[in-house]
Formats: structure tokens, C-alpha cells, sequence
């Protein structure tokens, strides 16, 4: 099947500033594609470039099968978008936008039941300045819903919102998805690539670092887990040499961590199997997993900011 | 077109909501119409060339309306529209961008109609208003201004980089012309000197040509004003083209 979106060396600089350089990647129908990196790293400008709101300097660029800057009728139609910045006049209410919106498209859903899922019904009459973030959010995923499209380009769609507000649009987003649309979003959240992207492309100063989906680019480049616990009495000598040979000891008072250097599958099953063995009483047993932060730190040296 | 009836639907209620802005196309016009309509009447003096405050003040009232409507009205709602983003979410959908442009048109021009209606029928009911003019030639040169006004105020929206500077802009183009152009106040009240400077204002010209035919004065008589409206309609409308932006 041919991939809904196709970027080949992609280059787009603002006077002498490089702001993309050498972008190539494919986005297959129905899966969520999350551009991910910090501020400036480029990815609205890409977005943008696919969105057909600016004019890349070099790349090739196919979104439904269409180039953006010659075809950007036809995507208008059969996309939808949810910009970073952009507003709705202060004054207009909740149900006059979607409707005045559905006038816009030859083919749109019924807003009134869009209204209901995306829970905006209760919302319906208040004035667009008067919704908190979160429902800013929700009414912009239901304009980009509206003309039922293919594809729907989302560029930093929860920045600023408080986490249970993410959470929920998070949710929304998914169900997106199980209706067969395919998602192209970008974030600087790295929780949020990791538990909503089937692939996402790292993104630093103006390149992409790496590409993958979450899981195997922490399998990859994200370093091994940890197991922490901790202890009422000092360990054993000889069960902390055998301890050593399964990974990293670090001993902190009470507190015990081990990391894994071998990555093998069964680190966790073997440390606890020889603590029961030896009959030590851990208490607090936890494990931490690297995440798309630790990917991220690891491939450019740097940590994410915000 | 559908599209076009709903946005000029949904930009009349936007008008309407705005407290501001409605305030001073339909509201205040009538207050200072019934202030002086009280202080002065509406009784036939020389000074007027036998005509009274009242009806020498509808047609100059109405030369106001348009300058507040384009040079506050339009001004500020395009260049919000512009800095807030809500173009830059209009330019992602399938129409014409000019829809939002064309309805804003629609809708400020009605406002203004009705603006001046409501101060010809106050100025009938209350004060036995006069009008010797020809009805069509009066909105003839209605339309005339208030597109060259239109063509001004979005010259204007697409020079002014946020909205706070195109109110301070509008503002302090939009008050001067208001008391020297003969608008808010009879030009009889002016000294020779202001008068030479009312020349260099286009308001000047509206007044003159609105207050001429209102009169009965012929179209002749007024050439002046005409081709000063026209000029500025065709010279606005090209360089808006030139300095509009969408974001």
C-alpha cells in the first residue's frame, strides 16, 4: 500500500537559519506518526510544509498522494488540521463555529453529534473565550473531524493543558484512530509520543536523530532497567558477588539499585529468585524502565527541555 | 455561497456582541442627534443657509458612522483576526479566503445603512427633519464613501502589525478627522485656518458631498468629491492587495 504521507530530504531555512534540513520519512495509513523533540527543533516547520502552509526550499513531499504546494484545495478537503497557533473569533459560540465550519466542506460528519463526542455538549452556547484550554483543544480536534478526512495533522495539541486534560485528549485521540483515520501529531512531551505513537521520528535541531516505534527505540538506545529496593539488614557478601555478575550494584544506605548491563529478558525474575533464595526480605521492590527521555538523552547528549 | 451567508450571519452576531463597536455605529450617533437636537432644535437659521442643526447634523453624523466603522471597526476586527490566528484557521479549509473579507464588508456596510436610517427616521419623528435631496443620489454617494472608507480601514488592518496598535492608530486618525472635518461638528463652527486644514482629511469630502445632496445640490457641483472618493477607493483597494497579510 502506498504510504499516506511521503517526505524525501526535506529542507526549509528562515533567512540564515537552517530550521529543517534532510527530513525523509513515511507515514502509513492508520497509524499515529509523532514528531517529537524539543522547542525549535523543527517539526512545526515540517508540519507546516506538509500542511501546505509553507513553501519547503528543497524535498519532495506527497501527502494523499498530492504535492501541498500545488494541490492545496484538495487537501483542505481531505485533511484536517489542528494548528499551534490559531483562534477562533473570542465572541463566537461553540455550536456557530462547527456549523459555519461545516459550511466550508462539500462532505462534513453531523457536528451535532461531534458536539456530543468530544463531550462539548454541555459547552455548546459558550462563547469560544470562555473555554478553559482543554475544551480550545477539543473543539479544534472537532473542526479537523469535521470534513470526516483521511488524515489529520495535529501540532502540539495538548501544550499547556493540565494532565488530566491530556489525558482525556489523549483518550479522544485514540478513538480517532480506531475509526481507521490516519494521525500525523507533533509534541515536545515525550510521555505523550511514547503512550499514544505507534512510530515516532526524533527530531533535533532540524534533523531526525532517530525513527522507530516507542518501544523499540528504547529496546534500542534507551539503556537497560532498574531494579530498586530496599533493605532492613546489609546484604550478604557472597549474594552481593552474585548479584554483581547479573548487573550494576549501587548500595545507598538501605536503599539498593541494580541496573541491568546485558539486557537480558529474565534481569528481574533472576535478582528476585536469588534474594528468595538466599531468604532476604526486600520490601519496596520496584522496577524502572528507560523511556523515549532516556533515547532522547542518549542519541544527542543532551536532556529534553521544555 | 452558502458559506458567505453564514459567515455574513455569524459576523453580524460578532458585530452585535461587540458592546464597543456597536455602541458607536448605532447608539452614540443618536445620542449626540437628540444632545444638540435638544440644546439647538432644529429651527431654519441663516447661519445654516436656512436650514437647522438637526438637519444639517444627520448627514454629517453619517460621514461619522463611516469613518468610526472602517477606521476603528474594520481596522481593529481584521488586524485581531490576522494576530490571534483565527485567518490562519480560515486558510486550512476549502474556501476562498475573500469569504471573510467580502462578509466583513457585507456586514459593516449594513451596520452603517442602519446607522444612518436610525438618524433619519429619529430626525423625521422628532424633529420634522428636511431633505431636499434625491434619495438615490444620496445613497449613491453613500456607497461611494463608504467603500472608499472600507478600502482605508483595510489599508490600514494590513500595515498594522497587532490590533492594540491599529485602535491607537485608528484613534488618533479617527478623532481629529471627527472635529475637523466637519462630521461632529458644524464646519460653520471652525476658524478659516482649520478649514484649510480640513482639505488635506478625507472626511472632509464625504461631509461636503453628503451634506451637498442632501440639499439637492446637483452631481456637477460636487466633481471634486467624487473624484477625491474614488481615488482614494481605487488607490486603497490597490495597496491593501499589496500589504495584505494572512498571518
Amino acid at each position: 500500500m502506498d504510504p499516506i504521507v511521503k517526505v524525501q530530504g526535506l529542507r526549509k531555512t528562515y533567512q540564515s537559519t537552517v530550521a529543517v534540513e534532510e527530513v525523509s520519512f513515511e507515514v502509513q495509513e492508520g497509524e499515529i506518526f509523532g514528531m517529537v523533540g524539543p522547542n525549535g527543533a523543527g517539526k512545526t516547520t515540517t508540519i507546516e510544509c506538509l500542511e501546505g502552509l509553507r513553501k519547503p526550499d528543497h524535498g519532495e513531499i506527497s501527502v494523499l498522494g498530492v504535492d501541498p504546494q500545488q494541490d492545496s484545495h484538495f487537501l483542505h478537503i481531505h485533511t484536517g488540521m489542528q494548528l499551534q497557533q490559531s483562534n477562533l473569533p473570542e465572541r463566537i459560540k461553540v455550536w456557530e463555529a462547527l456549523d459555519l465550519y461545516s459550511s466550508f466542506y462539500p462532505h462534513t460528519l453531523d457536528w451535532q453529534e461531534l458536539l456530543g463526542q468530544l463531550g462539548l455538549e454541555e459547552k455548546r452556547n459558550a462563547a469560544f473565550a470562555k473555554l478553559s484550554g482543554g475544551q480550545k483543544q477539543r473543539l479544534f480536534i472537532a473542526l479537523a473531524l469535521l470534513p470526516d478526512p483521511q488524515l489529520i495533522f495535529l501540532d502540539e495539541l495538548t501544550t499547556g493543558l493540565d494532565p488530566q486534560a491530556r489525558h482525556s485528549i489523549w483518550d479522544l485521540v485514540r478513538e480517532v484512530r480506531l475509526k481507521g483515520k490516519t494521525i500525523l501529531l507533533t509534541t515536545h512531551y515525550m510521555e505523550e509520543a511514547e503512550r499514544l505513537c505507534d512510530r515516532v521520528a526524533i527530531m533535533d535541531h532540524g534533523r531526525i536523530v532517530a525513527i522507530d516505534s516507542p518501544a523499540e527505540l528504547v529496546r534500542k538506545s534507551g539503556g537497560e532497567e532498574r531494579l530498586i529496593f530496599t533493605l532492613d539488614q546489609t546484604l550478604p557478601l557472597e549474594v552481593e558477588n552474585s548479584i554483581r555478575l547479573l548487573g550494576r550494584l549501587e548500595i545507598e544506605g538501605e536503599r539498593v539499585i541494580i541496573q541491568s548491563e546485558t539486557g537480558q529478558a529474565t534481569f528481574v525474575y533472576d535478582v528476585v529468585s536469588l534474594l528468595t533464595n538466599h531468604d532476604i526480605h526486600f520490601r519496596n521492590l520496584r522496577t524502572e524502565q528507560p523511556t523515549l527521555e532516556d533515547v532522547f538523552l542518549k542519541l544527542t547528549g543532551r536532556e529534553m527541555k521544555d | 455561497m452558502k458559506s458567505l451567508l453564514k459567515m455574513t450571519w455569524i459576523e453580524t452576531k460578532l458585530f452585535l456582541r461587540e458592546p464597543v463597536g456597536a455602541f458607536f455605529t448605532l447608539i452614540f450617533p443618536l445620542m449626540m442627534l437628540f444632545l444638540f437636537g435638544s440644546i439647538y432644535g432644529n429651527v431654519p437659521t441663516q447661519y445654516f443657509g436656512g436650514r437647522g442643526t438637526v438637519d444639517i447634523s444627520v448627514p454629517a453624523y453619517t460621514a461619522m458612522i463611516i469613518a468610526t466603522t472602517s477606521l476603528l471597526g474594520l481596522t481593529i476586527t481584521m488586524a485581531a483576526y490576522r494576530e490571534k490566528g483565527v485567518l490562519r484557521r480560515l486558510r486550512t479549509t476549502p474556501i476562498s479566503p475573500l469569504v471573510i473579507l467580502v462578509a466583513q464588508v457585507i456586514v459593516l456596510f449594513i451596520m452603517t445603512m442602519i446607522g444612518m436610517l436610525m438618524l433619519v427616521i429619529a430626525g423625521k419623528l422628532v424633529y420634522n427633519l428636511q431633505f431636499d435631496g434625491n434619495a438615490f443620489s444620496v445613497l449613491a454617494a453613500f456607497v461611494l464613501s463608504t467603500l472608499s472608507f472600507f478600502a482605508l480601514g483595510f489599508v490600514l488592518a494590513g500595515l498594522m502589525p497587532t490590533a492594540r496598535t491599529a485602535q491607537v492608530v485608528g484613534l488618533a486618525l479617527l478623532y481629529p478627522m471627527l472635529f475637523l472635518s466637519g462630521a461632529g461638528f458644524p464646519r460653520e463652527l471652525l476658524p478659516e485656518s482649520i478649514l484649510k486644514i480640513s482639505t488635506f482629511l478625507p472626511l472632509t469630502y464625504v461631509v461636503t458631498l453628503l451634506r451637498g445632496l442632501w440639499i439637492g445640490d446637483a452631481w456637477n457641483q460636487h466633481l471634486t468629491e467624487v473624484i477625491v472618493l474614488s481615488g482614494l477607493l481605487v488607490l486603497g483597494v490597490i495597496v491593501s492587495m499589496k500589504t495584505f497579510r494572512w498571518e
